[in-house]
């Protein structure tokens, strides 16, 4: 892992988390802002694939987790978009080689992912009693954040993952 | 497991060189266990408080910062915040504001009452009466030219015509008619209204004539000594009647204004000024005798309610 690369992502979450937080919750929806840090894992992973993917995750995660107004249970979008990291990072490996995906992969990474990540971060919650909400309210939440997602996929992937294209081009 | 080997065979039935980007097993190990770790030691105890103060301290600046440099941004959906919404918080803060109001004014109005009732206590003490509180209920209208209120207390709370109306202030008028729960009180200030009064400083004697005007309230003092000329600001009190009917003796009624001589009947008139505001009459008291039954506490002539 270079050090444009690893200073690049952590810009990036960075960026993600805080306008996540303090300039999109303006634009909720039902209490719902998209899940920009989400998005920028799913762009990291789907150009340097699944291990560089998840160790963004985890970090994006984490400081989601801890980030201001957060209240939640440490660990759980850490655990939540590690798992989006690996599943963007599967898409990369499964398509075809040399090839950068498609726009509708691009866009099915992220519906997928998106389900993913929130039902994981909704589960968790469910499981470890973090706050205990209905299954009607959790399914809401999913389906919101999966609509936000896909709305702003298309203005923050293709810029992210040509970032990353740029800095480091791929080797394969 | 794919994720494992180091080669596999494509869908082509081709060797091919494992992805460099595929997760290796320990990176995945590490990654679950820490994320097992975080939320254990968030679930069992504030391990995890340094962490949060620490990402707070550096992200909460930025989080304000951006929050600022976007706010015109972000205030773009509250002007699409319909009207309906604008006009439904209108709505509820004239309702809120209405209340408070209300409040605001019931508090002032409360006040005034309850120092009129003391002035009232006062007042029966002055004169040495026996008072019952009544309400003014209602205003005569002005059209019909004569000065008259209604109270709330009738032949039920020992209420006979002839009987001298107080407040705290001094004289406002006298009962004309009763009903058993309400009473009509001409006030001095009507222009049928003769008052026998005395200039408190020389104990000269007159009569004081409403002169219709509730407004200004001013009366009229009509001397019958020429030679005596009261002084601006002596006080008028009632010279009284027999049977304190129908004024009680040493009710203050005005102070002297300006004094002026008629030259067609050649008498000598002052201009008093009332002691009582006609226009915002409440609590008033009827001067009643010692030991009249009535149905609602009576202040008597020592101040206490009986």
């Amino acid at each position: 892992m270079s050090g444009p690369r690893i200073a690049l992502t952590a810009g990036l979450i960075t960026l993600a988390v805080v306008l996540q937080t303090s300039v999109l919750d303006s634009f909720a929806w039902r209490g719902i802002v998209p899940d920009l840090a989400l998005l920028v894992v799913v762009g990291v992973a789907l150009v340097r694939g699944g291990e560089f993917g998840m160790v963004t995750g985890f970090a994006a995660g984490l400081v989601l987790d801890l980030a201001p107004p957060a209240d939640h249970l440490a660990g759980r979008w850490a655990l939540a978009l590690l798992v989006v990291g690996y599943v963007a990072g599967r898409v990369r490996q499964d398509a075809r080689p040399g090839a950068a995906p498609t726009a509708t992969t691009v866009m099915a990474t992220v519906a997928a992912c998106s389900f993913v990540g929130s039902s994981i971060f909704a589960l968790t919650g469910v499981v470890l009693r973090d706050p205990a909400v209905g299954i009607g309210e959790l399914l809401q939440a999913i389906a919101i954040s999966l609509v936000w997602d896909l709305l702003l996929a298309p203005l923050v992937l293709p810029g992210v993952m040509a970032a990353f294209r740029r800095l480091e081009p791929t080797t394969r | 497991m794919v994720l494992l080997n180091p080669e596999r065979i494509n869908r082509r039935g081709g060797l091919e060189r494992p992805d460099p980007g595929t997760p290796k097993r320990p990176t995945v190990v590490a990654l679950l266990l820490a994320c097992a770790v975080l939320l254990v030691l968030d679930l069992t105890g504030p391990a995890l408080t340094p962490a949060r103060r620490l990402v707070g301290e550096v992200l909460g600046p930025l989080e304000s910062g951006a929050s600022t440099l976007a706010r015109p941004v972000t205030s773009i959906p509250d002007r699409f915040h319909s009207q309906s919404a604008l006009r439904r918080q209108v709505g509820r803060l004239e309702d809120d504001n209405a209340a408070l109001r209300q409040q605001v004014a019931t508090a002032g109005f409360d006040r005034n009452r309850l120092a009129e009732y003391d002035g009232l206590t006062a007042a029966a003490q002055n004169i040495g009466y026996a008072v019952v509180p009544a309400r003014v209920v209602g205003y005569g209208a002005s059209q019909s030219f004569s000065r008259t209120v209604t109270i709330d207390a009738g032949t039920s709370s020992g209420i006979a015509p002839d009987m001298t109306v107080v407040n705290s202030a001094g004289l406002v008028g006298r009962v004309l008619r009763v009903t058993r729960t309400t009473a009509t009180v001409l006030l001095i200030a009507d222009a049928d209204s003769v008052v026998g009064g005395r200039v408190g400083s020389s104990m000269e004697v007159g009569f004081v004539h409403g002169t219709g005007n509730l407004g200004t309230g001013d009366l009229d003092l009509e001397l019958l000594d020429q030679t005596e000329i009261p002084a601006e600001g002596d006080t008028v009190v009632t010279w009284g009647s027999s049977k304190g009917a129908p004024y009680v003796a040493g009710v203050p009624v005005g102070v002297v204004d300006s004094v002026y001589a008629n030259v067609r009947d050649s008498t000598q008139h002052a201009r008093i000024t009332p002691m009582v505001d006609f226009t915002s009459l409440d609590v008033v008291g009827v001067a009643v005798p010692s030991g009249t039954k009535s149905d609602r506490a009576i202040i008597d002539a020592d101040g206490r309610l009986k």
